[in-house]
């Protein structure tokens, strides 16, 4: 390790402070006066659920973005990256979730990029590789470096990712979500790596999900929530319940009065019989392990867990929009064949994604043709659009929606977040669908919409339709949902039926220690249960 | 950076950990990766050792130096394609910037041998190098921008001869003549010129940073490269190439031919993508390139041989038959690296 | 403060660039009218017209289809030689009858399509490699299939599609109006024009809404290639000979351009089709008028680039939105 460039730092000096950051986007507060320190040595869990403003503080550390207000000190100096690569001379490295580097050059290149070893002016490439070698040797990795980086498993990518960062006489080192993408086996590896790291007085810090994970590795927490911090602390003798807790922003002496969403509490009259969709084991590579859930005709199911549980992909597996390795979707007890998105929406099934940006509306286009987009197909002859069925139709859901636009012509882009969620709502139910997954349906609307919203998949569950809920939002989860299936790890951890649905059982399902199955904290078992996993994934 | 200070910044990383050594190729990834990079000189082997079974004329030295001489100075634009491609960027002004070239030597001849060399070049990378701003800076697709270059330079050098009507001859006796003379000359030039640049693709720091972009220009950013920098010069770059190319082809053929160089600019892209650098960016070789140049060269011969009676319709078929074989293989086998 | 009296003109700036992209094109055409009748009041006469329309039937076809693969975040760059290919058949099979001949010509067409369209949607290579090796391949068929030399055409058929007027406005122009009009008429009525553009603007969200992406994809890239075999067939019914080696040459850079200058964005999502013939008609009289007045053609072409460069800016602009 080289000497520190400034003087030793004392242990409880923070070698990387931020001090009142505010950060605004268009009027939408991400961080409200966050301050967040860090010491030299420590592994620093950095948690909050969507849109809490961890990757905004992330992305302001290391000049990214610039604050509107507050300071970020290192080593006691305040500091204003322009972009990632002052930050990173500075020894602020980040390593993302996606691996950043180049994929067809080899791993030492990857390596050495742009700081190659040169002779006569030259790369010196023998001297590359055997430098690329013994620095990857210590990480665990042994491959021979002049291989293309993508013929590496992620792991060992993700630790040529990390070597390279650490070799720029890092003094903290960011690490977003690393362990998404990893086997159990280079979870532990890098882990190691951490550790050694630790002890080499460079600061981590670590995003993630996972629950054990943080507790596995990380020293201190700090929780973000709507942008502002609501806790740090140690992290050893911090118990899980209270750590959700405060992630979801529900005190569990809180009992909340029924009626804070537009629900109608009193829970749908299944209909009972066959499940309008059931889905059996649907396993995806290191997303989803073996889950199952059905939805009957006019009940609302959510679907509980925290950020990178698996929600989204369970979604997006049973419309077949992502490929699954296994499992099978039955709609009214008729297997789909045919996995994708076209075919399942022929069976009834439909989805309103969660991204509504990306994978919603068609931003160019107008209202009405975002409407009858999927059911265009419907609305015409021989291919020629009846400009009549489609104005009944687009009339039709415009008023029972009420949604808000100048005319049906509107471009979609120029609504507001709500009234776009509810066009997409109406390109859905102009289809008769069986079964509505409904992707984060609340999510970056404003209230009065969010009320509308809600109260609008109630009354569509009383009209029986099968209604797949996800939703971050706790109380939207339990006081919509007659059934919750709860996630973790892209596993099926929790059923909550009747009286269970109430958020302390959730939160306790979440918390909980993960049976013998699952993980664990301490590393002995965890590597013992990992090994498990992996048998489990085969 | 010099080694020993690199070695000094790593940190001992974590040495009692049980390595991970992460899993060895497979089969199909080691399939891939050598089709990849071998697969043009497999098939180059192999059709010149046809030929010369086949033909008794053709491992003639007579042919062979006709091959080598008559086509040596065009191989170059298929060396500044190769830069340009692997960027993920491509340069349809090549062929234009070739015939530019030679007409602008053949002027510059006019008044001496080194504005001979030098009046093609300096205006050939300019071309480039506006070419290189647009597509960095501005953020204009590339293609678009060197087809717009493409027509611009065409229109460039029919304002300077006149709409064709006047040809420059290169004086008798200048030395800048001689230079496209003969076999030996053309070849030495070009194979240096070939070296120079497998050095500067595989051996600088430059060279890696067009790699990286062409890889993954968000990453190369992260990563610290000086992304639109390098591609201003390597559009630069190419321009240059290509105004030199046609510089010694003007040489070789004593005038400023305006007709010339139509289409070259997809000759040398078919050669380049023969010779295995991936026509979406990331991997480029200049001994495939070398390669193509060659494979084509040869079937060209082959049919100028074999199939005179159809002239040279044989060889664009091929060339695109070719290309298009070759770009679907490609696409495959990196679909099959990523399964 | 600042920050106050910056936002407005931002606004302004965009808004002009909106109304430059979409109506640009129109208020660029009529200054370019009155400049030439200015110049040269004999540029409104009907042979005058009749000159230009021949010239301008072929690109607006061609540019149709050029119109709707760059509306699916695409472009064509076979387009030329498809007009060779189509040129190389009619005299290889102009004993079957000019009507057999036709139809071979444009099945030839599709075929490419289909090879270029299967190329882009099935296998997944981007747009610009797939059509640029069907470029130099089917030119290089064409070229085999004809010989070296052009080979002249004598069918009263073709001749007259090529030569024929009705109504005092070439045959060759009613063609391409009606082809214009049945592209206008798809885009704003059918399915198919409307899954188009939504493919082109955002195809994740089109796949997710179950729409058939690669269907559509593979027709488009099959209708441009009809589109231009069509313009091939008229090229050699007008030039009464099939010579592919020349023809065709550098006409996806003037359909690309004929598209571009029409306000449609090579972002896709969008396909001006009126845009698309105005322009065409913007391009060919501006060469028009360069022409006619005696300059070289050497000076058109450096302007013709410099309108490709300015309108691409112009239109890249708003495709950051």
């Amino acid at each position: 390790m080289p000497e520190p460039p400034e003087p030793a730092a004392g242990a409880d000096s923070p070698v990387l402070e931020a001090v009142g950051l505010g950060k605004s986007f268009a009027g939408v507060r991400a961080l409200r006066g966050v301050d967040f320190s860090l010491r030299s040595g420590e592994v620093h869990a950095l948690v909050g659920e969507n849109g809490a403003g961890k990757s905004t503080l992330i992305k302001v550390i290391t000049g990214v973005y610039r604050p509107d207000s507050g300071t970020v000190r290192l080593s006691g100096a305040p500091r204003s990256f322009r972009n990632p690569l002052e930050a990173q001379a500075a020894g602020i490295s980040t390593i993302y979730q996606e691996v950043n580097l180049i994929p067809l050059m080899s791993v030492a290149r990857n390596l050495f990029l742009g700081r190659e070893p040169r002779r006569f002016g030259l790369v010196d490439l023998r001297a590359m590789n055997r430098l690329a070698t013994e620095t990857l040797s210590r990480y665990g990795v042994r491959v021979d470096v002049t291989r293309p980086l993508h013929t590496l498993g992620l792991g060992a990518q993700q630790m040529v990712a990390l070597a390279r960062a650490v070799q720029l006489e890092s003094r903290v080192v960011i690490m977003d979500e690393p362990t998404s993408s990893l086997e159990p086996r280079e979870v532990k590896t890098l882990f190691s790596v951490i550790s050694a790291l630790r002890s080499q007085g460079i600061a981590v810090v670590f995003v993630s999900h996972r629950l054990d994970e943080l507790y596995e590795i990380c020293d201190r927490v700090t929780v973000l929530r709507d942008g502002a911090v609501v806790h740090t602390g140690e992290l050893a003798g911090f118990g899980r319940l209270e750590l959700i807790s405060l992630m979801l922003g529900r005190e569990l002496s809180e009992v909340r009065a029924e009626g804070a969403t537009a629900f109608d509490t009193a829970g749908h009259a299944a209909h009972g019989g066959q499940p309008a969709l059931r889905a059996t084991g649907l396993e995806m590579r290191h997303r989803l392990h073996g889950v199952s859930l059905d939805v009957h005709p006019g009940e609302v199911v959510g679907l509980g867990g925290l950020l990178g549980a698996g929600r989204s992909e369970t979604a997006k597996a049973i419309i077949g929009a992502l490929p699954t390795d296994g499992g099978s979707v039955e709609v009214d007890g008729k297997r789909l064949h045919q996995r994708s998105p076209a075919s399942a929406m022929r069976a009834g099934v439909v989805m309103l994604a969660e991204d509504r940006k990306a994978e919603g509306i068609i931003p160019s286009l107008s209202v009405r043709e975002n409407i009858v987009l999927a059911a265009l197909p419907r609305m015409s002859r021989a291919g020629v659009v009846s400009a009549k069925k489609q104005d009944a139709v687009v009339k039709l859901f415009m008023d029972r929606l009420r949604i808000k636009a100048s005319s049906p012509e509107q471009r979609v882009s120029d609504l507001s977040g709500g009234n776009q969620q509810k066009v997409l709502l109406a390109r859905w139910l102009c289809m008769n669908p069986k079964v509505l997954l409904l992707d984060e349906p609340t999510r970056g609307i404003d209230v009065g919409a969010k009320a509308e919203v809600q109260a609008l998949i109630d009354e569509l569950a009383r009209e029986g339709l099968a209604v797949l809920l996800i939703s971050s939002e706790l109380e939207e989860l339990i006081e919509g949902s007659d059934r919750i299936v709860v996630l973790k790890e892209g596993a099926v951890i929790g059923r909550l039926d009747g009286d269970e649905v109430t958020e302390e059982r959730l939160m306790r399902t979440l918390a909980a220690e993960a049976p013998s199955d699952a993980s664990d904290s301490s590393a002995v078992e965890a590597h013992a249960e990992q090994t498990g996993d992996e048998e489990r994934e085969r | 950076m010099s080694s020993s200070t690199l070695n000094r910044t790593l940190p001992p990383g974590p040495a009692a950990q049980p390595a991970e050594s992460a899993q060895a190729p497979t089969l199909r990834e080691r399939i891939s990766y050598q089709v990849q990079r071998r697969g043009a000189l497999a098939v180059l082997v192999l059709v010149a050792a046809l030929a010369s079974a086949l033909s008794p004329t053709f491992p003639t030295w007579s042919n062979i130096s006709s091959i080598l001489g008559n086509n040596a100075f065009v191989w170059l634009l298929a060396l500044a394609m190769t830069f340009v491609i692997t960027t993920g960027g491509i340069d349809l002004s090549v062929g234009s910037l070739y015939a530019l070239g030679g007409v602008l030597a053949a002027r510059g001849a006019q008044t001496g041998a080194w504005a001979a060399v030098l009046l093609p070049l300096v205006v050939c990378a300019a071309w480039g190098a506006v070419q290189g701003l647009l597509v960095a800076k501005a953020r204009m697709a590339p293609f678009i921008v060197t087809l717009a270059g493409l027509l611009g330079a065409r229109g460039l050098l029919q304002a300077i001869t006149n709409e064709g009507s006047t040809t420059y001859l290169v004086p008798q006796g200048s030395w800048f003549r001689d230079l496209g003379q003969g076999t030996w000359t053309p070849v030495l030039i070009v194979t240096a010129l070939f070296v120079l640049g497998w050095l500067l693709l595989e051996r600088t720091r430059f060279g890696a940073s067009l790699t990286a972009i062409g890889g993954n220009e968000t990453a190369s950013r992260l990563l610290g490269l000086p992304v639109d920098r390098a591609k201003v010069l390597v559009y630069l770059l190419s321009g240059t190439l290509a105004g030199m190319a046609g510089a010694l082809g003007g040489s070789r053929l004593g005038s400023g031919v305006t007709t010339i160089g139509l289409g070259y600019e997809l000759t040398a892209i078919a050669s380049v993508v023969i010779g295995g650098t991936l026509l979406t960016g990331g991997f480029g070789s200049v001994g495939g390139t070398v390669c193509g140049v060659l494979l084509l060269a040869v079937i060209h011969n082959l049919i100028d041989h074999y199939f005179s009676q159809y002239g040279s319709a044989f060889t664009d078929a091929v060339n695109g038959g070719f290309l298009a074989a070759v770009v679907l293989l490609q696409t495959a086998l990196s679909r099959m690296r990523r399964l | 403060m600042s920050s106050i009296t910056w936002a407005p003109e931002r606004v302004s700036r965009d808004r002009l660039l909106r109304w430059l992209q979409d109506y640009g094109v129109y208020g660029a055409l009529v200054v370019l009218l009155v400049v030439a009748v200015a110049l040269n009041t004999n540029f409104l006469s009907a042979s005058n017209w009749r000159v230009q329309l021949f010239q301008l039937a072929p690109t607006l076809l061609v540019a149709l289809g050029m119109a709707l693969v760059i509306g699916t975040e695409g472009i064509d760059l076979s387009v030329g030689a498809v007009i060779a290919l189509a040129a190389a058949a009619i005299p290889l099979y102009i004993g079957y009858g000019p009507w057999a001949a036709i139809g071979i010509a444009l099945l030839l067409g599709a075929a490419s399509g289909i090879v270029g369209g299967s190329m882009v949607a099935i296998a997944g290579v981007q747009p610009i490699v797939a059509t640029l090796s069907l470029m130099i391949g089917v030119r290089g068929l064409a070229n085999l299939m004809n010989g070296d030399v052009a080979k002249p055409v004598g069918d009263s058929t073709l001749l007259g599609l090529g030569e024929n007027t009705v109504l005092g406005v070439p045959v060759m122009a009613w063609i391409a109006l009606a082809a214009a009009a049945v592209t206008g008429l798809v885009m704003r009525l059918t399915t198919f024009g409307r899954q188009l553009v939504a493919i082109g603007d955002n195809r994740p969200a089109s796949r997710l809404a179950g729409l058939p992406v690669r269907r559509v994809l593979i027709t488009v890239y099959v209708v441009s290639g009809v589109l231009s075999a069509l313009a091939g067939v008229l090229i050699v019914g007008h030039g009464a000979e099939a010579d592919p080696a020349n023809q065709g040459l550098s006409m996806e850079l003037n359909a690309i351009t004929a598209v571009v200058v029409g306000g449609t964005p090579l972002t896709g999502g969008r396909v001006r089709v009126l845009g698309t013939v105005a322009g065409a008609l913007f391009m060919q009289l501006i060469t028009a008028v360069l022409t006619q007045h005696n300059v070289h053609e050497s000076y058109t072409q450096i302007v013709e680039a410099a309108i490709i460069c300015f309108a691409v800016y112009a239109s890249r602009e708003r495709g950051t939105r």
